[in-house]
């Protein structure tokens, strides 16, 4: 087990790449501590998969450094890296039973026999296969392969990290949850490094302790759930996170106050005056109806999604959703929105800033 | 709901019916005929029953002839079954190049056989082909026609030149259908380049295997044109196998009879290899499925 230092990584997939767009994964700087669990976020084709498998060594990276530990393994082939990965899609030995390939990976490494059979046999009660491993794993169903491919990629004790690739794309809902809660009571119990990549946010944010979010090639923003809730660093962010997300509104920033839709808010920090497109960006759980206080709010429609109400409606014509909780009540007289000035966040040019002390 | 009972339907299969009647079942007959009557000319036939099958049976020459052609079938098979493979196997995978080696790799399958032939029949003389003078020029003593293992070594090089392509490309086509995550998960779970083979390539490959391997023994088994032309079947009987000594008899020396005898017992031969091939084949599939 080992650290992952991944020093001035960038990848394309092109041979002279020369725009910053011909690039899959743009220059970055990241560590993976040892025994963390991370979850990779992010929309698809933004690079998640590339940057697993560089991890990997299944794709050499165009430039930079990939460092175990103090160990550069850059050019190390896969299997010295001795790395766990399991893939989107069911990847299993179809002539081997399903004892063969939860043992494949031991064998290859000449494991001695007594030590193989009762770790196939512990993997096996994990993913509840005991009772078909000696059928062949042909004719299983996708999810009974997946489950086999999971195993497989938990089988090895001393890996240096095991990378999922949105593991659970396959397997059906219930089994899904149950999986997820395997995989981390698996974490806890042996430290493994774990790389979880998905765009499932709620799947990210239940597996992982620190969870990383990509958009375009780039890390945006490395974070606690938390952290990615209350003070995203970037808007993609704010807009991805958070069901609905953040909302995000043009304004014009000065000091401690922000102007749009003709008044004027007080911000919780002194932001002097930023240049480039500046936003706020507000949770819709940090916005409530007002009589008259804050912004004109033009109503749209109203969502019940069971435990709350989504309202969602424009502020001059900008995008504004709030989440009024169970129990308040809706009317015509709630013609403005009011925003929690500690809970906003003010963005310029798509990025975070930190404001000065009032 | 009824199911309406309408056997109007069986019409539709009529005209195939006449023309696979036309095809295949009126030519066979009339072979059935002759091998089960004797004929002085003069279209004149008198029944002799099982008499021609007998002879046949017992006779050394055909006896002779099956042992080469089951020789041939079977080292053809083994050099080109393998090789085929180990070619699919380097063979690039995209790219231009991957498109310069289907067309190379599909050219001998184009020329036509009398063709090949020819090819070979000039190339390996020794007083102007390339490869007999070369071989002359380099000190062996190479003349396939009057040295029976150089008759056989050059019939067999033709057949591996003309047909490796076919299971080559069977293969290759194999080969492609594996999605790369099998590759990817093999390197993680550090599997030899030999374990590759075993446990991924060779079982995506083993349906279209096992159709190279068919096509190829049944066609090696029928084989006529390419030695016919390069060796006439000889020096002697050498290289004289089925086809040619069944023409041997029926077309040079127009013994009908034992000619069509001969022929319904090959046709039976390669039916019933044929169809034990099939059977092997869907029993397997069947295991798959379960």
């Amino acid at each position: 087990m080992a650290r992952i230092t991944l020093s001035n990584l960038a990848h394309s997939y092109l041979p002279n790449p020369k725009s910053p767009a011909d690039f899959a994964l743009k220059q970055m700087d990241h560590v993976w501590q040892d025994g963390g669990a991370y979850a990779l976020l992010g929309s698809s084709g933004c690079g998640k998969t590339t940057l697993l498998n560089i991890i990997s060594g299944l794709v050499r990276p165009s430039q930079g450094r990939v460092l175990f530990g103090e160990r550069d393994v850059t050019d190390a082939e896969t299997a010295a890296r001795n790395i766990a990965q399991v893939f989107q899609f069911p990847v299993v030995y179809d002539t081997m039973t399903v004892r063969q390939n939860l043992a494949f990976p031991l064998r290859n490494r000449g494991k001695d026999a007594a030590y193989i059979k009762a770790r196939v046999d512990q993997i096996a009660a994990m993913i509840g296969m005991e009772a078909i491993l000696d059928r062949r794993a042909q004719g299983l169903t996708a999810d009974a392969k997946q489950k086999i491919s999971l195993g497989r990629g938990m089988v090895r004790e001393d890996v240096n990290a095991i990378l999922f690739d949105e593991p659970l794309t396959v397997i059906d809902p219930h089994m899904k949850w149950e999986l997820r809660t395997q995989l981390k009571s698996l974490h806890r119990e042996f430290g493994h490094t774990m790389i979880y990549v998905t765009h499932d946010q709620t799947e990210a944010l239940t597996f992982a302790d620190k969870v990383v979010v990509m958009s375009e090639g780039t890390v945006v923003q490395l974070g606690t759930p938390e952290e990615l809730f209350e003070t995203p660093a970037h808007t993609f962010v704010g807009y991805f996170i958070g069901s609905p997300g953040m909302n995000l509104l043009d304004a014009k920033i000065a000091g401690t106050r922000a102007r749009l839709a003709g008044a004027e808010l007080a911000l919780a920090r002194d932001y002097g005056t930023p240049q480039g497109r500046t936003q706020i960006g507000i949770r819709p759980e940090y916005v409530s109806l007002t009589e008259g206080d804050g912004l004109p709010f033009a109503l749209s429609r109203v969502e019940d999604v069971g435990r709350h109400r989504i309202v969602r409606g424009t502020v001059e014509g900008q995008a504004v959703n709030v989440v009024v909780p169970e129990g308040q009540a809706l009317g015509a007289h709630l013609t403005h929105v009011g925003f929690a000035p500690e809970r906003i966040n003010v963005y310029a040019d798509d990025w975070r800033i930190e404001g000065g002390a009032v | 709901m009824d199911k309406v009972q309408n056997n109007k339907a069986w019409f539709l299969v009529l005209p195939v019916l006449v023309v696979v009647a036309f095809s295949a079942v009126l030519p066979l007959m009339t072979v059935v005929n002759y091998a089960t009557n004797d004929t002085f000319g003069n279209n004149q036939f008198f029944w002799a029953g099982l008499e021609w099958f007998e002879e046949m049976v017992t006779s050394s020459r055909l006896h002779d002839a099956l042992g080469r052609q089951i020789l041939f079938s079977g080292i053809i098979l083994a050099i080109e079954v393998p090789l085929g493979i180990y070619i699919a196997l380097n063979m690039p995978k995209k790219g231009a190049w991957a498109s310069l080696c289907l067309v190379l790799m599909a050219l001998p399958l184009l020329i036509p056989f009398n063709v090949v032939g020819t090819i070979w029949q000039i190339f390996g003389r020794v007083d102007i082909g390339l490869l007999g003078r070369a071989l002359a020029a380099v000190g062996v003593d190479y003349n396939y026609t009057n040295d029976p293992v150089d008759a056989w070594a050059t019939v067999i090089v033709m057949d591996v030149w003309h047909w490796t392509s076919l299971v080559a490309l069977l293969c290759y086509a194999g080969l492609q259908s594996i999605p790369q995550a099998y590759y990817q998960a093999a390197r993680i779970d550090q599997a030899s380049r030999w374990a590759v083979f075993r446990y991924i390539e060779l079982p995506k490959m083993k349906g279209v295997l096992l159709i190279a391997v068919l096509l190829r023994f049944m066609d090696s088994f029928m084989i006529y044109t390419e030695p016919f032309v390069v060796t006439g079947g000889g020096p002697g009987n050498a290289t004289t196998f089925l086809s040619i000594d069944l023409v041997k008899m029926a077309v040079g020396q127009f013994d009908l009879g034992p000619a069509a005898a001969f022929s319904l017992m090959y046709f039976l031969v390669i039916l019933l290899v044929s169809w034990v091939f099939y059977t092997v084949m869907t029993s397997l599939d069947r295991q798959e499925g379960r």
